[in-house]
């Protein structure tokens, strides 16, 4: 089937999302994102992968974190980093999100990183750059988050091994959780053999099923010998309304404390993409305790983010050779 | 006026569902003779006809044409083109237009304008509330009265049962027909078909529930009133069940689809292709299935082309932000035809689902029997045709089916005897 991230020879041109894309590309990312972290430097040693590449980081959306480590990440790899913060305004004063795009290309631009709140963003750009320039999707609506799931990814693989023995127990706002869907996909192909989704029903995507997990709405039965929990956001404006009716409730009954975490595997890890709400998806006590690895995610998150970057710049480059 | 003889073709007749080889004779506007010309008939002008289908020209039950207010996106010149060029001779426009068709004199002016263009025929569809704001209701007997022939609210849902309930009333008070989108505004907030796929794409989900449980109320409601109603574009399973028992019942309720649904679901959407986004939106495999039996079991009466000019600004955004709809007339036949070839349904009996049913819910005949109008399609069933932006009429150039080839091309489409369309190279 034809997929727009890889190009003919089937390396990755583009990161959009995580589904479809085969094993080895997987593996290849977190290889190269473990390189990084040997080197033992990561944060002050300086590759050369992307001198002369000019990167855009196109925030349509807020997020102050993922900007920062898309940015250190590119620096890192000695790229030229231009951050731009596009709210609302752009669109009403009548430019189009490819109106915004063309003109960027105008300006030398190599690779886009994207974050949007539509689902299908980064795919609309995409399909519409000019050859030779790679886009990486920074979140686009609740669709997908895939340098996020690769994180995570690459912190189950560091602190476990083998995905090929595990349980994952994603909880919370699924329904809305690009996070969620990018991290489903990407155990799948990995070969995690037992993806579970743990939240009330309205916070459920219909036929989440298909996408090869078993929904639990109950975290005791949920979380029983889990090796991996994946907490996710909740965001504020969801908290109370029509999908919850209060932070309480839900912090009593999917907030993770250490009483629920003593179901999972005494060995189990706690992850979180942040960034975190203390007492109602997740309980101080957990998120401070030993089990933890949240920290150590934001790391891996910029080791992950440089071998996307230069991946994605070296294919591209080796394409238009 | 010219008399016209068509010879040599194959007359395929959905209303008196007959199929035959016969030439046919029209004179001031109407059929005059099948097989052999009426006494003292003096041919001024003849089409061959020969390895061609002639048929009553199709009735396309919803096209929107974007005058007043839209010429960006299309003007009634080119999608009147765009209608002879698919064989559509007569055109219901729904009132979504800038100004809303709520005021008979735009609804005059409408038709003046459709009148000298002399291509198709324009059925004009009255707003029911004002501004369809779904709040007031309209002067619907004066709208009646300047040529209006049901009453919708175009896409837009009525919010508000109470205001629903009486302008069912009033519509049973003076017997003028509705046309609504049973889509319940409350449950109607999504992009895409709430299932499996919209999940995996992030795209929010629109609910089967919104389409029968506005279904169901309809339903209620034209029991309690007496009124008249006929349901735009039915999407799900779901909601075809419960129109097959009302039907048993024996309700006055009438329905379509469009061409869209019953040839395409959600999963064809792939990478987000806003050309696939539609309202009612493109539901599941098992839907459109039920689609395709709904119409065989003639639970769905006809089909349209649910015609929507849209340029290209409004389709090059992402999914949820671009425009619903495709344009269509150009694409009503072929399309007809392939689910008809597909299903094994015989011609006469696919043609009436775009043409003589339709033409019955707006009280005329759509036969190849003397004293039927002189409105026709003639076209080679066999014709492959690539669709193409180039090769469509319309100012509407966006469609799912661009790049897919199309078996069945129009000839020659005459109105009022008078041909107004000949295909050329």
């Amino acid at each position: 089937m034809y997929n727009p991230q890889l190009n003919a020879q089937g390396e990755l041109i583009h990161l959009l999302t995580t589904e479809g894309l085969p094993k080895r590309i997987l593996t290849q990312i977190l290889d190269q994102a473990a390189e990084y972290v040997e080197n033992g430097e990561l944060l002050n040693h300086k590759w050369q992968n992307l001198a002369g590449t000019s990167v855009f980081n196109l925030f349509f959306e807020n997020s102050t974190r993922t900007r920062t480590t898309f940015e250190l990440a590119a620096k890192r790899l000695s790229g030229d980093v231009s951050s731009l913060n596009i709210q609302a305004s752009s669109t009403a004063k009548g430019e189009t999100l490819l109106d915004t795009i063309h003109n960027l290309e105008a300006m030398g631009a190599n690779l886009f990183v994207v974050r949007h709140s539509e689902s299908g963003a980064a795919h609309l750009i995409a399909r519409h750059v000019k050859k030779g320039i790679g886009v990486v999707n920074a979140g686009d609506g609740r669709h997908a988050h895939p340098t996020q799931a690769m994180l995570d990814m690459f912190t189950i693989r560091h602190f476990k091994g083998d995905f090929t023995k595990l349980r994952v127990a994603i909880v919370g706002d699924v329904l809305h959780s690009r996070v969620a869907r990018s991290q489903i996909h990407a155990l799948s192909t990995l070969g995690c053999p037992e993806i579970r989704v743990i939240a009330p029903k309205t916070l459920l995507p219909t036929g989440i099923e298909q996408l090869g997990v078993h929904v639990y709405h109950d975290m005791a039965e949920g979380l029983k010998d889990v090796d991996v929990i994946a907490m996710l956001r909740l965001q504020n404006e969801r908290m109370a309304g029509a999908f919850l009716p209060s932070t309480q409730e839900f912090f009593k009954y999917y907030g993770l404390t250490p009483e629920k975490l003593a179901l999972a595997k005494p060995d189990a890890i706690v992850m979180h993409p942040g960034p975190m709400n203390r007492g109602v998806e997740i309980d101080s006590a957990v998120a401070d305790g030993p089990q933890a690895v949240i920290l150590p995610q934001v790391t891996f998150g910029i080791a992950v983010r440089m071998a996307v970057l230069a991946i994605v710049a070296r294919n591209q480059k080796a394409s238009q050779a | 006026m010219k008399n016209v003889a068509i010879l040599g073709g194959r007359l395929i007749d959905p209303l008196h569902n007959t199929d035959q080889a016969a030439d046919l004779y029209l004179a001031d506007g109407k059929i005059v003779g099948v097989g052999a010309a009426p006494d003292g008939f003096i041919c001024d002008e003849t089409i061959n006809a020969k390895g061609l289908l002639v048929s009553p020209g199709l009735v396309d039950l919803a096209a929107r044409l974007r005058e007043p207010g839209f010429e960006y996106k299309a003007t009634l010149a080119s999608e009147m083109a765009a209608a002879v060029a698919g064989g559509v001779t007569s055109i219901v426009c729904p009132p979504d237009t800038d100004p809303p068709l709520d005021e008979p004199s735009l609804v005059t002016m409408l038709r003046q304008r459709a009148k000298k263009l002399d291509l198709a025929r324009l059925y004009p569809v009255g707003a029911l509330s004002r501004q369809l704001k779904g709040k007031e209701l309209t002067e619907m007997a004066e709208l009646r009265d300047a040529g209006c022939v049901a009453f919708s609210q175009g896409d837009q849902a009525v919010g508000d049962l109470q205001i629903l309930y009486r302008a069912m009333q009033y519509a049973a008070t003076f017997n003028v027909a509705l046309r609504l989108l049973p889509q319940d505004a409350d449950l109607n907030t999504g992009v895409a078909h709430d299932g499996d796929y919209a999940t995996r794409l992030g795209l929010v989900g629109i609910p089967v529930l919104a389409e029968t449980v506005a279904i169901s109320n309809i339903l209620l409601l034209m029991k309690e009133t007496g009124a008249r109603v006929h349901l735009c574009r039915l999407s799900s399973m779901a909601g075809l069940d419960l129109v097959r028992t009302a039907k048993k019942q024996g309700l006055p309720i009438t329905c379509d689809v469009s061409i869209n649904h019953i040839h395409l679901a959600d999963v064809d959407i792939g990478f987000f292709d806003s050309n696939y986004r539609f309202d009612p939106p493109l539901r599941s495999v098992r839907d459109r299935d039920a689609i395709v039996t709904a119409l065989a079991d003639g639970t769905i009466d006809a089909i349209c082309s649910d015609h929507s000019p849209i340029d290209d600004d409004g389709k090059l955004l992402p999914f949820a932000e671009a425009e619903p709809g495709a344009t269509g007339l150009e694409l009503l036949l072929p399309l007809t035809l392939a689910w008809a070839e597909r299903q094994h349904i015989p011609l006469s009996q696919a043609l009436a689902k775009i043409s003589a049913i339709p033409a019955k819910m707006l009280g005329f005949d759509a036969g190849l029997a003397v004293g039927n109008r002189a409105d026709l399609v003639i076209f080679d069933p066999e014709a492959h045709w690539q669709v193409t932006p180039a090769a469509l009429k319309s100012q509407g150039k966006n469609t799912p089916f661009v790049g897919m080839e199309m078996k069945g091309r129009v000839m020659h489409t005459l109105v009022k005897g008078k041909r107004v369309y000949q295909f050329s190279e």
